[in-house]
């Protein structure tokens, strides 16, 4: 299953970076959700999957029982997850902004702010 | 609970939230913004004092024991930096007040700018990996707003480029602290500093090389500084200073304390890499700086330039290189924002940033070019300024430690920075006002000595520059003392025990 996963993260990257590659504004952002996508299900991975305990501390334990599931990697991506779509939405908004203003939606059009 | 930790987050997100309380009153959300921004210098200034007599303050939030809860610590470095940030804080608030327009005023210009500074508050105290990337976020979401806000056509690119390369730079940020995660089972500074020894050397200089591209973009590294000269020149100056102060050394900072911490065994076969990637970031920068025209432009460049010299003394990873460092980063922010704040003046009176349209201003208005010229001598690194003793301690670092060749890159380099701030100096202060405008098309506006000199400054444009430069030069007046403190701070930099003690009171390996 972490070897599934592994792929599709790898999936996820790769489709994400051609995506950004692409001239289109749209295509960016599909790529930049992706790539986000494709972080957050790293971090998801990082402790291992593994069916274990819910990891509750008992009244009398200190300690949660043995086997139980790792829950700080799925805490980070709760708050990852949430960063990253409010980002996105702004993202979304800045760039029907840029197309309202630029009437294109193609990146190499966007040369008013270059270097000269 | 050492609730002082935690004050120069608090303050500035207090100061936002009631900033957005008072929507519908500009003149309550300037009066919040100046109390938020004074207060922190405060906090700031009493955090630094504390940290020098008292040692490392530390917070375990929610009094989840490290390395289990999320640990925010100010050791002299961050001290150093919130005291710094709150100075930056209070000239640009108050610059802001005279300059920024009603538009952007009344549409939370002043909440977001505390909302930023709380996030490099945050980015400077927190001790855990994990919560550095949620208060990057938070200081870019902040920033991003920031410059985006007017809807000119300029700044809407702009931050669309500089969002979408943040926006990788946080992607990569995030798999790195997930591979950290799987490999030691914590995200703690101080808890990871005992166990990276236990990392195959080579995962973690690959963990180490991801840190430096995400934390390189962030902070303009070359070849990951695109993003800069094309965004930083498009929002009012008073941003463009607050940025250039604070930003990109965020993303040094972070460099600073993963290297130091994390990666002081992988520093030496990263020496090179990070040499290289100095010389070319000063080199790159400063001859960008040199082509362009128009002083925003010129002044961003300048800032990717300046960016070198701190990767130089990060690379030297001595305990001099890292005093140089400190010392460096904050003249090069005090020095960078009083340009940029002189800039939007020059811009004031004159109607134009483009050099060729500016023109006088030594004549018409002395104060301003007697302002300028102490910040320009000391960006360039001319004696007594503090950029001439930051550049020699980093330099004379460089020399210990015989690594000739950075050296003479810096030096080289002084001499161009020197060069593209006679470029500001002869178009805007030297040469007379030109007259024939209207070879710059029919919109050009009309500019005549008169009306340069009948343009009315505002104390608030004038005094933020005033106390910048007077900053810079208590830098350069008291750089015994300065030194001492700086010295002290690269010593615990450079010796984290007592770091690692301070977060894990012992319990560390």
């Amino acid at each position: 299953m972490t070897v599934l996963l592994a792929i599709v993260a790898g999936v996820l990257f790769a489709s994400a970076i051609y995506l950004m590659l692409r001239r289109s504004v749209l295509k960016l952002a599909l790529g930049l959700s992706l790539l986000a996508n494709a972080a957050n299900l790293v971090i998801f991975v990082s402790a291992g999957l593994t069916r274990g305990e819910p990891p509750l501390i008992g009244d009398d334990a200190a300690v949660p029982p043995v086997g139980a599931a790792d829950p700080l990697p799925q805490a980070m991506v709760l708050t990852a997850i949430v960063i990253g779509f409010s980002v996105l939405a702004f993202t979304l908004t800045l760039m029907h902004r840029v197309y309202q203003e630029g009437g294109s939606d193609d990146v190499d059009d966007l040369s008013e702010a270059d270097v000269q | 609970m050492n609730a002082l930790v935690l004050l120069p987050v608090l303050v500035p997100l207090a100061a936002a939230a009631l900033g957005l309380v008072a929507w519908r009153s500009v003149a309550a959300q300037r009066l919040i913004a100046l109390a938020g921004s004074g207060v922190l210098l405060a906090v700031g200034i009493v955090l630094l004092v504390v940290v020098e007599r008292d040692g490392y303050q530390v917070v375990q939030v929610g009094s989840w024991e490290a390395p289990f809860g999320i640990t925010m610590v100010a050791d002299l470095f961050s001290a150093i930096l919130i005291v710094l940030t709150g100075v930056l804080a209070v000239a640009i608030v108050v610059y802001s007040t005279a300059t920024i327009d009603r538009g952007r005023e009344r549409y939370a210009y002043y909440p977001l700018t505390m909302v930023l500074l709380a996030g490099v508050a945050g980015t400077f105290l927190t001790g855990d990996l994990f919560n550095l990337y949620v208060w990057f976020e938070v200081l870019l979401i902040a920033s991003f707003v920031l410059l985006a806000l007017g809807g000119e056509r300029a700044q809407l690119e702009g931050a669309l480029k500089y969002v979408a390369i943040n926006l990788v730079a946080s992607a990569v940020l995030l798999v790195t602290i997930g591979v950290i995660y799987g490999l030691t089972g914590t995200v703690n500074l101080a808890d990871l500093s005992g166990r990276m020894a236990d990392v195959d050397p080579g995962l973690a200089a690959g963990i180490a090389a991801m840190l430096l591209v995400a934390f390189g973009i962030k902070g303009a590294l070359v070849p990951l500084f695109f993003w800069l000269p094309a965004s930083y020149h498009t929002p009012p100056v008073a941003v463009a200073a607050l940025f250039s102060g604070l930003l990109t050394k965020v993303g040094i900072y972070a460099l600073v304390r993963v290297f130091t911490l994390l990666f002081a065994d992988q520093a030496p076969d990263f020496q090179p890499l990070l040499l290289t990637v100095a010389g070319l970031t000063m080199v790159i920068g400063v001859f960008g700086a040199v082509a362009q025209h128009e002083m925003r432009r010129l002044l961003s460049f300048h800032i990717i330039s300046h960016i070198g010299y701190l990767v130089m003394g990060l690379a030297l990873f001595t305990v001099n290189a890292m005093a140089g460092l400190i010392y460096f980063l904050v003249h090069v922010a005090l020095a960078k924002s009083t340009l940029f704040l002189v800039a939007g003046t020059v811009r004031h009176v004159t109607g134009s940033f483009e050099l060729a349209k500016t023109g006088g201003l030594w004549v018409l208005k002395p104060g301003l070019a007697v302002l300028f010229g102490i910040a320009a001598m000391s960006l360039a690194g001319i004696p007594p300024f503090s950029g001439f003793l930051a550049k020699l301690a980093l330099i004379e670092a460089g020399l210990e430690i015989d690594h000739l060749p950075i050296v003479m890159v810096a030096l080289a380099v002084s001499l161009l920075t020197l060069y593209s701030m006679l470029k500001i100096w002869n178009g805007a202060f030297w040469k007379p006002l030109p007259t024939d405008l209207e070879r710059f098309g029919a919109g050009a506006a009309e500019v005549t000595p008169e009306r340069v000199i009948g343009t009315p400054v505002a104390l608030a444009m004038v005094a933020p520059i005033v106390f910048l430069v007077a900053c810079s030069l208590g830098l350069a007046v008291a750089a015994g003392p300065v030194f001492e403190l700086v010295e002290a701070a690269a010593v615990q930099l450079m010796e984290p025990v007592g770091y690692i003690e301070a977060v894990l009171g012992g319990r560390g390996r």
